[in-house]
């Protein structure tokens, strides 16, 4: 065990945990930020994905000590107000049915936008076929994250 | 955070009669306290208290309506659709309703399980009943209050209007004046005309909470001094607990117990991650009970098992011996699939609080009401002292219709003595068993010289899978002489209701065959299967429970709509399942040499849409289910066990493989149907025949990506 500091949304968070813990379990068990999902803990599914310094980055595979000063965001630090542009899209759109991925989802896609603003299709098709959605919502996220690259600009 | 409904204006004990459709009304609203878990929050029902009209709504003075949904959300939208046929009734502002999730409660609630697509149909009348009782109650408030007749009164938008006065009261200022009213027995619903938000396109109640990451799931859920546990059970189905060695795991830190019941060996802590690494530091030795098998011993199985002459016979009309001894030309085909496990996104998991007073449980169920019987059960106390709360369900495609992942936390926390969250991995849930049964199928069809078709037989045979055939459904009423019997192996492979039980597969081998047999006639699909409906109508064969102009007419709307005839590689295929219709048409092209899924057209008849946007994806999603499963994912065992135990050996379906779908609705105004799961089964058998076009393969086994003529195939692009 040992006392990790981490910046998480802007603030600076301490945790006492063993150093292989992945991000995943210190983010839901010792700071309650229950936004970011498992669903594999493997790095196969991409419910877990939150940013690292703006990278889209797989939680449940990283370790607590690996993150270091590295700024965290989770899908709670998105936006203040659940206004990002993919959250905005992600309701106009309607795009869940039991939502449990979608967390993951909007962070891929938010990811996504911050370094291709205006991606192709083929750029949205790679990004978000890392991540999986059980009740086949594909076609909703892939027209929300285009209507939110309308917003961004 | 907890919301008290408690109120000294609770004075509706008057009201406990149940009028005609057993809407029960006056219900102690502190009875239905709801979560504090729930993110809608104390704000939901603004500061006043609110007046509780039944046990689905209540409407609080400064206006805000609070509609109670009681059956589970799993993804199929209910927690929207429900809220919105109260609404409607009610002659609601949409724009001030707030949905909670209603706790489990048989006395108030009928049928509050989310299964065989079956809420919407059941409760449609009552929703409607619940709405319309408490828009009538207002509407005699004001009556009294202006002194006219409530005929010439009109509701709309929340407000009560006399038009000819231009007086105008709001629900809010009329809602406990009505709640002393005696409760009408008659109430006349709404012309299907007059609706404004049923057969709209209403969002998600949820989604806020949802794309904010507020805690909506079982998993979220939290409580000062709560434990941690997982269970290891046994590798192999098959094989019981020998021994335990646990002195490692509990040695570790942050770990509480180690705890041996039945066959499950749970290791107990105080977070997530020690609790996971613990649990690899068990030392268990096992020993056989039962069978231990492998998929290949299954293959020569159900080889054995469609030769047998021990069958039960499902139904039998006319002579299909001397039909098929008469044949110009007998079809004879089969088809496999393999498990499934349901790999909801959320993994099973449940809060269990078992105290001297009573427990409490939290967590995602389709089966509330069983979840909490079952607890009761093991614990030998009335269901009456278990109080179960619903969140929000990660999926659950069948799976969460058995409660044994209830039960194990229910035993857990009684044994320790404390507040408990068991979590299933991924690896657990793949391995864990309830699975969609592996079942192979025969099909044999016999033409006479003219080619119609004069003979069918169908044997199913299937691992735990019950009868694996729908006797009664299409072709069944249309074919003179017809034999369908199945016989079942008992394995240690546990099995269960997976989305569209029997019919997930069996509606692709059917559908595949049907095909086989148009070809071999020279007829084309959609004629030939149009040729027996018609024949069924004319002139049936026994018992028909399916309604064949539905089913006539999803068939000629997709046939339609896909421009059927007029493109290269299109597939046919449609299917009843649970009360609904659906057809749908899949087209392929080639590209470089390898077939591509492109598009998907669906017409499904479900009755009265309620939210067009949940219901479009409602169907989308079953397609995407549908062909997801039946061209990549494979559970296979050695040993007794589950070789694929998480998505980098099991594939699920991505974004880049999924075709453009196009949907459409058969507008005939009936009673909604049910669309949970409809629309999954035809799929497969579209996809197939669609590919059988493209490439002249048959796709007899599941999933179609084992084939050596599939391999590499992408499966479409939207």
């Amino acid at each position: 065990m040992a006392t990790y500091k981490l910046q998480i949304n802007g603030r600076s968070l301490e945790a006492d945990v063993d150093a292989d813990t992945p991000l995943l379990w210190v983010l839901r068990d010792n700071f309650g930020l229950v936004g970011t999902k498992y669903g594999c803990g493997i790095g196969q599914c991409g419910s877990c994905t939150v940013h690292i310094d703006g990278n889209a980055i797989r939680s449940c595979s990283l370790p607590v000590s690996a993150v270091g000063t590295k700024k965290v965001t989770t899908i709670e630090g998105l936006s203040a107000r659940g206004d990002h542009p993919v959250q905005q899209a992600w309701n106009e759109v309607d795009v869940a049915q039991c939502g449990y991925c979608q967390a993951g989802q909007i962070m891929t896609a938010a990811a996504l936008l911050t370094k291709t603003p205006k991606p192709s299709v083929d750029q949205i098709d790679n990004a978000m076929n890392a991540n999986i959605c059980r009740c086949g919502t594909y076609h909703r996220i892939r027209e929300a994250v285009v209507l939110a690259s309308t917003k961004t600009q | 955070m907890s919301i008290q409904l408690t109120s000294n204006r609770r004075n509706f004990l008057k009201l406990s009669a149940t009028i005609s459709g057993g809407l029960m009304l006056g219900f102690n609203i502190s009875d239905s306290e709801a979560s504090g878990f729930e993110v809608i929050s104390e704000k939901a029902l603004g500061d006043i208290d609110p007046v509780s009209f039944n046990a689905y709504l209540s409407i609080s003075p400064d206006g805000v309506i609070t509609i109670f949904s009681p059956n589970p959300e799993l993804g199929q939208n209910i927690k929207t659709s429900f809220p919105m046929v109260v609404a409607e009734e009610l002659e609601a502002d949409w724009s001030t309703v707030k949905v909670l999730q209603a706790p489990v409660n048989p006395k108030m609630y009928d049928r509050q399980l989310t299964g065989g697509s079956g809420a919407v149909p059941h409760s449609w009348e009552r929703l409607r009943k619940a709405g319309a009782t408490a828009r009538l109650m207002l509407m005699e408030a004001a009556s009294k209050r202006w002194g006219v007749p409530v005929a010439t009164l009109t509701a709309e938008n929340s407000f009560v209007m006399h038009k000819e006065s231009g007086k105008k009261l709001s629900y809010g200022e009329l809602a406990t004046e009505a709640s002393t009213l005696a409760i009408p027995t008659e109430v006349k619903l709404k012309d299907r005309k007059d609706f404004k938000l049923i057969g709209t396109a209403i969002k998600n109640v949820d989604n806020a909470a949802m794309f904010t990451g507020k805690p909506l799931y079982g998993l979220d859920f939290t409580r000062e001094g709560m434990l941690i546990a997982m269970i290891q059970r046994p590798f192999s189905f098959g094989m019981k607990v020998k021994s335990v060695d646990s002195a490692a795991a509990k040695a570790m830190p942050g770990i509480v117990d180690v705890v041996t019941f039945k066959n499950n060996v749970a290791v107990v802590g105080k977070s997530t991650w020690q609790v996971l690494k613990a649990r690899k530091a068990l030392k268990i030795e096992y020993e056989k009970e039962g069978n231990i098998e492998s998929t290949a011993d299954h293959d020569l199985l159900f080889k054995n098992l469609l030769d047998s002459k021990d069958a039960t016979v499902r139904r039998k009309d006319g002579d299909v011996e001397t039909a098929f001894k008469n044949a110009a030309k007998v079809i004879k085909s089969e088809y496999q699939c393999p498990f499934l496990p349901h790999n909801p996104m959320e993994p099973m998991n449940f809060f269990a609080h078992v105290r001297p007073d009573g427990v409490e449980l939290v967590g995602p169920t389709q089966t509330p009401e069983l979840a909490r019987n079952e607890a009761a059960k093991l614990l030998g106390i009335s269901p009456d002292l278990v109080k179960l709360e619903l969140t929000r369900l990660g999926g659950g495609f069948g799976r969460r219709l058995k409660a044994d992942y209830v039960v194990e936390a229910v035993e857990l926390s009684s044994i320790l003595k404390a507040p408990v969250k068991l979590i299933w991995t991924r690896e657990d849930d793949m391995a864990g068993g309830s699975y969609r049964p592996a079942v192979r199928y025969r099909f044999e069809a016999a033409l006479d010289g003219s080619n119609n078709l004069i003979g069918y037989k169908l044997r199913g045979v299937g691992i735990n899978s019950g009868n694996p055939t729908r006797e009664d459904n299409f072709p069944s009423g249309a074919v003179d002489n017809l034999l369908i019997d199945s016989v079942e192996y008992k394995s240690p492979i546990t099995t269960g209701a997976w989305r569209a039980p029997i019919t997930n597969f069996l509606a692709y081998a059917e559908q595949s065959f049907i095909d086989e047999v148009a070809m071999a006639a020279g007829k084309d699909p959609v004629k030939f299967r149009l040729e027996l409906l018609d024949k069924a109508k004319a002139k049936p064969t026994g018992a028909i429970k399916y309604d064949i102009d539905r089913m006539k007419a999803v068939i000629n709307l997709a046939a339609e709509k896909s421009g059927w005839g007029t493109k290269k590689y299109q597939g046919f295929s449609v299917y009843f399942s649970h009360r609904s219709y659906v057809a749908q048409v899949a087209e392929v092209e080639v590209d470089k040499g390898k077939p591509v899924v492109k598009k998907i057209y669906a017409a499904a008849d479900c009755g009265v849409v309620i939210n067009t946007s949940g219901a479009t994806q409602q169907i989308r999603g079953g397609i995407v289910d549908g062909m997801g499963h039946a061209m990549y994912s494979n559970l296979s065992f050695k040993d007794g066990a589950a070789e694929q135990r998480n998505f980098n050996s099991f594939r699920l379906i991505r974004l880049k493989e999924v075709p453009e779908i196009d949907v459409h609705f058969v507008d005939n105004g009936i009673d909604p149907t049910g669309l949970g799961e409809p629309a999954l089964p035809p799929t497969g058998g579209a996809v197939a025949n669609a590919l059988f076009k493209a490439t002249g393969k048959r796709l007899r086994n599941q999933p179609f990506i084992n084939q050596e003529e599939m391999k590499g195939t992408v499966g479409g692009k939207m």
